[in-house]
């Protein structure tokens, strides 16, 4: 049988159901409009300015953009035990995830376009190495949607993933470096920083686009590469222990 | 009863435990090709736990599945291709019509987007749902999305179907049209292994059926051998007013060819080979002080065959258990 029909389709419904619905995309596009008004109020520098929030920015549309409807979609399927139809499709359970998966990633890595897209306007981005920004974007989009899919297996109830989610989400806002160095914090929370795969996105794109930078290039997409497929492993193996008991 | 040796599902030895429950204990089960095999029990029986094993979507704690000769044990997923399933909920996803969602199933199996389009809408004319192919399952009636829930586990036609409790707690036409559709689609060869807590559905449906109470199963045949001894037998339900003693030593007496069963508090059956007279009988206790609220005859069917072997009232097919007990 050809699985990739069911994996397209997996991603097409989940698309369909969930992601392009009118309040996801208008929270897709005001969150991270609401982010930098908010940071280049507070700058008082002006667009101009813009570059050196749009790491940050950028971080933060994928971060809520992934997380914001998987887990809870993945939460309300289980209870309504609509997962269990995808569960007895013939497909192994990796490539299952992947696919029900991959509508979070695609959503993240659009909603990250929203302040490039900004920054294009405003600032023109002309020294950004974008072939750092692609694969950091991507990297980060599958750290945090996996991430999700761990806290929306924990949970039971959909108000319960929302609960989690927030409690994982703000605090890595404030540890990440998204809007002031990692090295700033006080040093008895930098150890939390290194343990939050976002960091290390975020450390590519200020690499991309000029900002304090914390580790190598290479050192960063390593660890954000292992922090996705321990996520995506881990995940799959609650799944496998929790919901196939 | 020995396994047959044309057996699509095999089953040896499963168990599942939650904790210190048996939810499944220790079962042995073969369904042949082509037939139709009913899982029989009350609600907590172990029927949904032993087919989610089945399926795929529980592993055991121990024992064997084979299915379709392909050895499930290790693998829960190998034989899902060969396999349609029926769950005991309605789960489909309530944002999607009724042509989507078939479509959907359909893709969840491989097919190609044409095939599965024109796969969709037989299905939905067979099932009596062409008129909804377009609303949300969200806005369909319990028996629409029951319907719709075994049209989608069709989709691909597989060889194996396994239903849980498929007409439970719909209305009667759909429950008819379901249990027609179920007898058609195993005329046309689909082996069905179908749990359920309606004897009658049993009785109607199966060539085989497996009684389980508490994750065990207590008897295993032919649907004719389960009702060999039953068969030429006639019986009396009869309900009297609270309060009132039956005069079980007066009635022996009087109908000695009679066999007495007192099944609960202000009911008893009465048992022949030959029809009864009901009459004779509500006249012998009324004429005791007996107020008989209601006399009903019937044939004995695997109802009491079922009663007989598990000690569970019919009635409380639901969970209660009732014992009976026979008087001469």
């Amino acid at each position: 049988m050809n699985r990739w029909i069911a994996c397209w389709n997996i991603v097409l419904k989940d698309m369909k159901a969930y992601y392009l619905k009118p309040p996801n995309v208008s929270w897709g596009l005001l969150f991270p409009l609401a982010w930098a008004g908010m940071f280049l109020i507070r700058s008082g520098q002006g667009v101009h300015s813009l570059v050196s929030v749009l790491p940050g920015m950028i971080a933060l549309s994928v971060l809520f953009g992934t997380s914001s409807m998987l887990a809870v979609a993945v939460t309300f399927e289980k209870k309504a035990k609509a997962f269990e139809r995808l569960v007895l499709a013939p497909i192994p359970l990796w490539m299952l995830m992947l696919a029900k998966t991959s509508g979070a990633v695609v959503f993240g890595m659009f909603n990250a376009l929203v302040p490039i897209l900004l920054g294009l306007v405003f600032s023109g981005l002309s020294g950004v190495a974008w072939s750092l920004v692609a694969p950091a974007i991507l990297l980060m989009a599958l750290a945090s949607t996996y991430l999700s899919l761990l806290l929306a297996v924990l949970a039971t109830e959909v108000f319960e993933v929302q609960t989690l989610s927030n409690f994982v989400r703000f605090p890595m806002i404030f540890l990440c470096g998204l809007f002031f160095p990692v090295t700033a914090l006080p040093e008895l929370l930098q150890p939390f920083s290194y343990l939050l795969p976002i960091t290390y996105g975020v450390d590519l794109l200020h690499h991309a686009m000029g900002g304090e930078q914390l580790l190598s290039v290479g050192v960063d997409f390593a660890l954000l590469a292992v922090f996705c497929l321990l996520l995506f492993a881990v995940s799959l193996r609650s799944i496998n222990r929790h919901w196939i008991g | 009863m020995a396994p047959a040796d044309d057996a699509v599902i095999r089953v040896r030895g499963l168990v599942k435990r939650f904790g210190d429950v048996h939810a499944v204990d220790g079962i042995d089960v073969a369904v042949s090709e082509g037939g139709f095999f009913g899982f029989l029990g009350p609600n907590g029986a172990g029927k949904t736990t032993a087919i989610s094993m089945l399926t795929g979507l529980a592993r055991p704690d121990a024992g064997s599945i084979e299915i379709g000769s392909i050895d499930c044990s290790r693998n829960p997923k190998a034989a899902q291709h060969l396999i349609g399933v029926v769950p005991d909920e309605s789960n489909l996803y309530p944002e999607l019509t009724g042509f989507e969602n078939l479509c959907f199933s359909g893709a969840l199996y491989g097919l190609r987007k044409k095939v599965r389009q024109r796969k969709a809408e037989e299905l939905l004319d067979l099932f009596g749902l062409e008129g909804a192919a377009e609303r949300k399952f969200s806005g369909y009636s319990k028996g629409m999305k029951r319907r719709l829930v075994i049209a989608a586990s069709i989709m691909h036609e597989p060889p194996l179907l396994f239903l849980d409790e498929p007409t439970s707690g719909i209305d009667v036409e759909s429950s008819r049209m379901i249990r027609s559709l179920l007898a058609a689609l195993n005329r046309n060869g689909t082996t069905i292994f179908l749990t359920t807590h309606f004897i009658d559905e049993a009785e109607r449906l199966c060539d085989r059926i497996a009684f389980i109470v508490n994750g065990k199963i207590v008897r295993d045949d032919r649907l004719e051998r389960l009702l060999q001894p039953v068969q030429g037998r006639y019986a009396l339900t009869v309900t009297v007013s609270g309060g009132c003693v039956v005069p079980y030593t007066d009635l022996q007496q009087a109908f000695p060819g009679l066999v007495f069963h007192e099944t609960a508090e202000n009911e008893l059956r009465i048992e022949s080979s030959k029809p009864l007279k009901a009459g004779l009988l509500v006249r012998f206790l009324e004429d005791r002080c007996v107020e008989v609220v209601e006399a009903r005859k019937r044939q004995l069917s695997l109802e009491d065959v079922f009663v007989e072997v598990t000690g569970i009232g019919s009635s409380s097919m639901t969970g209660g258990v009732k014992e009976g007990r026979g008087r001469r």
